[in-house]
C-alpha cells in the first residue's frame, strides 16, 4: 500500500516537474488572449466551427481570421464574452451575417429528374446539380442542416432563407453549400462586393455602373419596406435623392421586361424610396465599421469623392474631404440646375454623408493651397483625386470671344452661385435671342436655364442630329415641350460681332451624314457653299468639357503623375491607382465628362482599392470581375409568359408653370403608382424571373 | 526477422485495432469525413502511439513490475501517457514548427484516445520484449492510419450514393465499418 502510494506521488511528481520544466525550456510566446478566449469557447472540441478544436479555434479568433461568435456550441453568450476580451463591442463589431443570393426555388427550372440521396452535396457531384442554372440553389437544405441555430428555413418558393435575426455568422451553412450561393460576409465585405462573372446577376443590376441590387431594392418596394429598398440601394449609391433624378438610368435599356414591353422605370422607383426618408424628417441609420485610424484626403467633392469618402469611412478609416468650392457636390451642384436637384435636396444628402464622421475643408484648391507634400505631413497615407471635368473645350473658330459670349460649365456655375448666395459678380446679362452650341446635358441644362430667366428665344444648334445628342433623352424632350428650337446638322464656323464687341450673329455650315466613323456612329460632312447667318445677342459654347489638370504643374512631387492626352489621370480600370501608389482617381477627372452614377461606381472601385492598399498593400483585382459586361447566358431574345403594361408616367409639372420658375419640374410617383410599377417587376436573376402571374 | 514480420502482419492486418479490436471508434468516425483530415489524424496517431508504446513499456517493466503494482496499470498509464502528449507537444511546438502545424492540432485529440490506452496495454498483455513492443507500436498505428484512410475514402464516396432516409449519415458509416470490418476478418487464417 505504502509503495503504491509512493510510487503514485513520485511519478503524479515527476511528470509534473517535467511539464513545468518543459513549459519554461519549449516556452514560446503566445498572446495571452489566446487562452482567455480559449476560456470561452464551449471546450468541446467539436469542431463544428471549422477548426480542429477549440485551441485552434481561439488562435484564429486572435489572428482576427475568425469573429467573435466563432464558437457554435458557445452561442450569443461566448461570443459577447470573446468579443470583450478581444477589445471589440460585440455591438459595434463588425458581426457576420449569412445571406442567400439565389431566389430560384420552384421558379428554377430542372435539368433532369434526380433520385439521388437527398443532399445537395451529393447533387453538385453530379454535373454541377438538377438545375439548368449553373450556379443557382439546388434546394435540398444542406444549409438548413447544417445550421445548429435553426437560422435557415425553407422559404415557400424552396429555396432556403435565412432569419437574419438569428444568424450568428457562423459559417456552417456556407461550408455546407456546394454552389456557394449562402455567403457569411461582414458589412464591410459586403460593401467591397463588385460583380462577377459567376454570380446571380439581373440585367439591369450588371448594367448599372454602381452595380445596386436593383431587384432587391424593387423587391423591398413591392413588400412595402422602403427603408430596407433604402439600405440596399445605400450598400452601393450613397447619392439616391440625386440619382433618382438626374441618372438617366443605363440599366432600364438592359431591363429584361423591356425585350417585350416598356422597361421598369426602375430611377423612379429610386427616388420613390429616397424621397420616403427624406420627407419623413429622420435618417435611416448607416452602420460604419469600428474605426481604423488610417487618415484618406479626398480631393474634390462632387459625387465620385462622396462616394469614394462615403464607403471609406464606413469601412472604419477617416476621411476628409478637400473642395475648392465654397459647398461640396461638384457638378451637381454647380452644374445641374435647380428645377431638376433642387439644393434643399443635395444639401440634406450630402449632409447624411457627412455625418456619417467625414470632416470636410471647402474653399481650398488643390495646387494652390495644399499639396501633396502638405498632406502627407499631415499623415494622409492614401489621396483621392476626383476633380471632375470643369474646363470647357473651346470653339477654337473666330469671334468666341466676343462680348455676350460664354462657355457652359462657366456660365451654369456662375449663374448657380449667383443663385445660392445673390453675390452680384456673378450675375450674367441675358440676352433675347440665345443660341447654345452642343448636344450634351450641359447644352441642354444651358438652354433650359436660359428659358426660365425669360430669354425670348432659345436655340440648340448641333452638329449632328437628334438621334446622336449624348444628353438624357427625357431632357431633350422637356426642352422641346419648354420652347426650345433645334438646328441640327449644323456646323458653327464663325461668330461675328459689332464696333462695341457685341456678339451680333453666328454663322454656321449646313452638315449632311456621311460614312460611320470608328465609334459607328455616321460622320457629319459639311455641304459646300451652305453658309447661313443667324441673328442673336447671346451665345454660350457646350461642347464638351475635361479636366483641369492645372495643379500637376504646381506641385513638383506630381510631376511623373501620368496623364492620357484627354487630360484625365491614367490607371486600371479595375484598381483605379494611378501610377503614383498611393493615388487613386475615379470619376469626371479619369473616365472624362461621363455620369454622376458612373462616378459613385468608380468612387466605390476606388474605394476598395484604397482599404486594400491601407490594409493589405497589395491590390489585387476582383477575381472574375464584370466591370459592366454583359453575362451572355442572361441575355434574352425573347421573355415567355409576359403581358404588357403601361409604365408609370412621370409626373411633372406642367409647361406653363414650370418655364417661369426653378422649381422642380419632374415629381415624385404616388405610393400606388410606384407599387404598381414595382410589380411589373419581373424579379429577374441571371435566367430565372417570374413571369406576370395573370398570364394565361 | 521472420517473427517481426508476423508481428507486422498481425498487428496491421489482423488485430486490426479499429475494425477487429474496436477500439478508437470515435475518431474513426469523427475525422473520417474529409480525406485530409483522416491523413493528419493517421500520422499523429503513429507519432504517438510509438511514443507512448515504449514509455510505457518502459513504466511498466521498470516500475510496475519490480514492486508487484501491476494492479495500477491503467491509472498510471493515463497519466504517463496524458503527461507525454503534452511534453511533446510543447516540445515540437518549440523545436520543430513545421511537424507541429501539420500534426500539433491533432494531439490534444490523441491524449483520450482509446486506441493509444488500449495498445499499451495489449504491449504489456503479450509480453512483449522491448524491440516487439516498438515493432507492435508502430504497426497498430500503421494499421490505425490504413484503417481510417480507408475508410475516409469510402465515406467520400458514399456521399454519391443513393441511401435510404433512414441510414443517411452517420448509420451508414457505422454499416459501412462493419462491411469494412468483416473484410479484413479475411486475414485471420493468414497467420
Ligand atoms: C451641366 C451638366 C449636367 C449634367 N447632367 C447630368 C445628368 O443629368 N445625369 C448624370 O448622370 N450626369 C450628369 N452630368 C455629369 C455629372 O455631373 C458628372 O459626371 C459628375 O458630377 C462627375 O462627378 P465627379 O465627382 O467626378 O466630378 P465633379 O462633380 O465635377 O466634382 C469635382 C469636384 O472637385 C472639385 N475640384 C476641382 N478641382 C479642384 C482642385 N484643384 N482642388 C480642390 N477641389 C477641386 C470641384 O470643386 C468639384 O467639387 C452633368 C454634368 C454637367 C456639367
Ligand atoms: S424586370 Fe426587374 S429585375 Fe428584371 S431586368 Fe427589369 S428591373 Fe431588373
Amino acid at each position: 500500500m505504502i509503495e503504491a502510494l509512493l510510487l503514485m506521488l513520485g511519478l503524479g511528481g515527476t511528470c509534473a516537474a517535467v511539464l513545468s520544466i518543459a513549459s519554461r525550456v519549449f516556452y514560446v510566446w503566445e498572446d495571452p488572449r489566446i487562452a482567455e478566449v480559449e476560456g470561452f469557447l464551449a471546450g468541446a472540441n467539436c469542431g463544428g466551427c471549422g477548426y480542429p478544436g477549440c485551441a485552434a479555434a481561439a488562435v484564429a479568433v486572435v489572428d482576427g481570421k475568425a469573429p467573435p461568435s466563432v464558437c457554435m456550441v458557445g452561442g450569443p453568450e461566448s461570443a459577447a464574452n470573446v468579443a470583450a476580451v478581444m477589445g471589440v463591442d460585440p455591438g459595434s463589431a463588425e458581426a457576420l451575417r449569412s445571406l442567400n443570393t439565389c431566389l430560384g426555388g420552384h421558379r428554377a427550372e430542372d435539368k433532369y429528374h434526380y433520385l439521388g440521396v437527398q443532399s445537395c452535396g451529393a447533387l453538385a457531384n453530379m454535373f454541377g446539380g438538377k438545375r439548368v442554372c449553373s450556379i443557382g440553389c439546388l434546394g435540398l437544405g444542406d444549409c438548413i442542416k447544417s445550421c445548429i441555430f435553426d437560422a435557415i428555413k425553407m422559404g415557400p418558393d424552396g429555396y432556403p432563407v435565412v432569419i437574419e435575426s438569428k444568424c450568428v455568422g457562423c459559417g456552417a451553412c456556407e461550408k455546407a453549400c456546394p454552389k456557394n450561393i449562402l455567403t457569411v460576409r461582414t458589412m464591410s465585405e459586403r460593401l467591397l462586393e463588385f460583380n462577377q462573372e459567376d454570380a446571380a446577376l439581373a440585367p439591369c443590376r450588371q448594367t448599372c455602373p454602381a452595380e445596386i441590387n436593383i431587384p432587391q431594392y424593387i423587391a423591398q418596394i413591392r413588400s412595402g419596406d422602403y427603408e430596407g429598398a433604402v439600405h440596399t440601394i445605400r450598400e452601393r449609391n450613397p447619392l439616391l435623392l440625386s440619382c433618382g433624378r438626374v441618372c438617366p438610368h443605363p440599366c432600364e435599356d438592359y431591363c429584361r421586361r423591356g425585350i417585350e414591353d416598356e422597361p421598369v422605370s426602375i430611377n423612379q422607383l429610386k427616388r420613390f424610396a429616397a424621397d420616403i426618408e427624406m420627407d419623413s424628417g429622420k435618417r435611416y441609420p448607416i452602420p460604419c465599421a469600428p474605426d481604423t485610424g488610417r487618415e484618406v484626403a479626398v480631393i474634390g467633392g462632387g459625387p465620385a469623392g462622396l462616394s469614394c469618402a462615403y464607403f471609406l469611412r464606413r469601412l472604419g478609416h477617416s476621411v476628409t474631404i478637400f473642395d475648392m468650392m465654397p459647398e461640396l457636390g461638384g457638378m451637381i451642384r454647380y452644374g445641374i440646375p435647380e428645377y431638376r436637384l433642387p439644393k434643399k435636396v443635395l444639401e440634406w444628402e450630402i449632409e447624411g454623408i457627412l455625418n456619417l464622421g467625414i470632416e470636410s475643408r471647402t474653399n481650398v484648391r488643390f495646387g494652390r493651397d495644399f499639396d501633396m507634400h502638405s498632406l502627407a505631413e499631415e499623415g494622409f497615407e492614401a489621396v483621392f483625386i476626383g476633380v471632375g471635368a470643369w474646363s470647357d473645350y473651346r470653339l477654337k473658330a473666330e469671334g468666341e470671344d466676343l462680348e455676350g459670349c460664354y462657355t457652359g460649365i462657366d456660365f451654369l456655375t456662375k449663374y448657380a452661385i449667383n443663385q445660392q448666395t445673390g453675390q452680384e459678380i456673378y450675375k450674367i446679362p441675358i440676352g433675347r435671342k440665345c443660341v447654345v452650341i452642343g448636344g450634351g446635358n450641359t447644352a441642354i441644362d444651358c438652354v433650359r436655364t436660359l428659358i426660365r430667366l425669360g430669354a425670348e428665344e432659345v436655340s440648340i444648334v448641333y452638329r449632328r442630329t437628334r438621334k446622336e445628342m449624348p444628353a438624357n433623352a427625357v431632357e431633350i424632350d422637356a426642352a422641346e415641350h419648354e420652347g426650345v428650337k433645334f438646328h441640327f446638322l449644323a456646323a458653327p464656323v464663325r461668330v461675328i460681332g459689332d464696333e462695341q464687341g457685341r456678339v451680333t450673329q453666328l454663322e454656321y455650315l449646313e452638315m449632311k451624314l456621311g460614312e460611320p466613323d470608328a465609334s459607328g456612329r455616321r460622320r457629319p460632312v459639311p455641304i459646300e457653299g451652305s453658309e447661313t447667318l443667324m441673328n442673336i445677342d447671346m451665345l454660350i459654347t457646350a461642347i464638351g468639357q475635361g479636366p483641369d489638370m492645372s495643379f500637376v504643374k504646381e506641385d513638383s512631387s506630381l510631376e511623373d503623375l501620368s496623364v492620357t492626352r484627354w487630360n484625365t489621370i491614367e490607371a486600371d480600370p479595375e484598381i483605379l491607382q494611378s501610377n503614383i501608389p498611393k493615388i487613386f482617381t475615379a470619376g469626371d477627372s479619369y473616365t472624362g465628362a461621363s455620369l454622376v452614377i458612373e462616378a459613385i461606381g468608380g468612387g466605390r472601385r476606388a474605394a476598395r482599392a484604397i482599404h486594400l492598399y491601407l490594409t493589405e498593400e497589395e491590390i489585387k483585382p476582383v477575381p472574375k470581375s464584370l466591370l459592366k459586361k454583359h453575362i451572355p447566358e442572361s441575355l434574352f431574345e425573347h421573355v415567355e409568359g409576359i403581358k404588357p403594361k403601361a409604365r408609370a408616367k412621370m409626373p411633372e409639372l406642367p409647361v406653363t408653370e414650370r418655364i417661369k420658375s426653378f422649381a422642380e419640374s419632374d415629381l415624385v410617383l404616388q405610393q400606388k403608382d410606384a407599387l404598381a410599377e414595382a410589380e411589373r417587376c419581373l424579379n429577374c436573376c441571371r435566367i430565372c424571373y417570374d413571369p406576370d402571374a395573370d398570364v394565361a | 526477422m521472420g517473427d517481426y514480420f508476423v508481428l507486422a502482419i498481425s498487428s496491421i492486418f489482423i488485430n486490426n485495432i479499429l475494425l477487429a479490436q474496436y477500439l478508437g471508434n470515435c475518431p474513426f468516425l469523427g475525422t473520417s469525413k474529409k480525406m485530409e483530415t483522416a491523413v493528419g489524424m493517421g500520422m499523429a496517431v503513429i507519432f504517438v502511439l510509438v511514443m507512448a508504446g515504449i514509455i510505457t513499456w518502459i513504466t511498466n517493466t521498470f516500475f510496475l513490475v519490480k514492486f508487484d503494482l501491476e494492479y495500477l496499470r491503467t491509472v498510471v498509464f493515463i497519466l504517463v501517457i496524458a503527461s507525454l502528449v503534452q511534453f511533446v507537444e510543447m516540445f515540437l511546438k518549440k523545436s520543430i514548427p513545421a511537424l507541429y502545424a501539420g500534426l500539433g492540432i491533432f494531439l490534444p485529440l490523441i491524449t483520450t484516445n482509446c486506441a493509444v490506452m488500449g495498445v499499451c496495454l495489449i504491449l504489456v498483455n503479450e509480453e512483449y520484449n522491448f524491440m516487439q513492443a516498438l515493432v507492435a507500436s508502430f504497426c497498430y498505428a500503421v494499421g490505425f492510419a490504413l484503417a481510417l484512410i480507408l475508410f475516409a475514402g469510402v465515406r467520400e464516396r458514399i456521399l454519391l450514393a443513393r441511401v435510404p432516409t433512414p441510414l443517411q449519415d452517420t448509420s451508414i458509416a457505422l454499416v459501412t465499418a462493419g462491411i469494412l470490418s468483416l473484410t479484413f476478418f479475411a486475414f485471420k487464417g493468414m497467420v
